[in-house]
């Protein structure tokens, strides 16, 4: 099966084509999901505000005039959504205090490396229970303050571009890369624990 | 303008291992000057560890772009197509 573009699935959507909103759906609709829950206090609320997202798209489509991408232009429907339906208990939007990439006791006082990084590259490749070191990142990229997790899924997971994830959330290039390193910090630190060796 | 100011070109210029962990995402992105990217690549060149926290870094995202989506259950599935025809349905009658 070719991969058809999002916007070719959207005009065959504007055509009345019920398979290509369905595409349309399978395909994105996971990260929407994700993405919302970090707003949302269940997960049950979070698939309200997936579906009512979709009832937008479908309700806007005729406007949509394709100035930015079409997963920009949902992901913006769905953080819009998902943030007027969590603003009671918004968490903060801040970048936050920094925290180091690397816990600092693993320098020692120059600043170089006194427990280095154990190897775990090699030991990702081969590994056969994938499946389970999936499911490992999956709940650490859950685990993540809501902001990392919200770029890190559209960025990394979801393959955005940077500026696309700007337009998305609505913060700065430099924001981005803060919270981008962040994210991808603390993955890192996941995947060292679990596959390192002592 | 500054005469007294003379630290050994290797405190000046130099980075050490942990300020490289917090410059990878920028070197990644391209978001280092040159001038800066100089420098994180001086200190790899002569850093095995930080050599392979960088290629840690690249295998995480690897890792993490390769996350499937978790698939639409057939009943969600419906659920979709239910909600595209209620749509349609009002649409027309609009």
């Amino acid at each position: 099966m070719g991969q058809e573009t999002d916007g070719e699935l959207l005009g065959r959507l504007r055509a009345g084509d019920e398979r290509a909103f369905v595409t349309l759906v399978r395909r994105h609709h996971a990260v929407m999901l994700r993405l919302a829950a970090g707003y949302v206090p269940s997960m049950a609320v979070a698939e309200e505000v997936v579906q009512d997202t979709w009832l937008g798209v479908l309700r806007g489509i005729a406007a949509f005039e394709g100035r930015s991408s079409v997963r920009t232009w949902l992901f913006r429907i769905l953080v819009n959504r998902a943030r007027t339906a969590g603003a009671r208990e918004r968490r903060s939007v801040a970048i936050g205090d920094s925290v180091p990439a690397v816990d600092q006791s693993r320098f020692d006082a120059t600043g170089h490396w006194a427990a280095p990084p154990e190897r775990w590259v090699e030991e990702a490749e081969d590994r056969v229970d994938a499946a389970k070191l999936a499911d490992r990142l999956r709940s650490a990229i859950g685990d993540l303050p809501g902001r990392q997790r919200e770029v890190v899924l559209l960025r990394d997971v979801e393959g955005l571009s940077s500026e696309e994830v700007c337009g998305v959330l609505e913060i700065s290039e430099g924001n981005q890369r803060v919270l981008l390193h962040r994210a991808r910090s603390r993955l890192r630190q996941v995947l060292e624990t679990e596959l390192g060796r002592a | 303008m500054f005469p007294r100011l003379r630290l050994p070109l290797r405190s000046r210029r130099d980075i050490v291992c942990q300020q490289a962990v917090e410059l990878v995402t920028d070197y990644l992105e391209g978001a280092l000057p040159r001038a800066g990217r100089r420098r994180f690549e001086a200190h790899l060149a002569g850093c095995p560890h930080c050599t392979e926290y960088l290629a840690q870094m690249r295998e995480t995202i690897e890792l993490t772009g390769g996350l499937t989506a978790d698939d639409l259950t057939p009943q969600m599935q419906d659920e979709f197509i239910t909600l595209y025809r209620q749509w349609r349905t009002g649409e027309d009658n609009t």
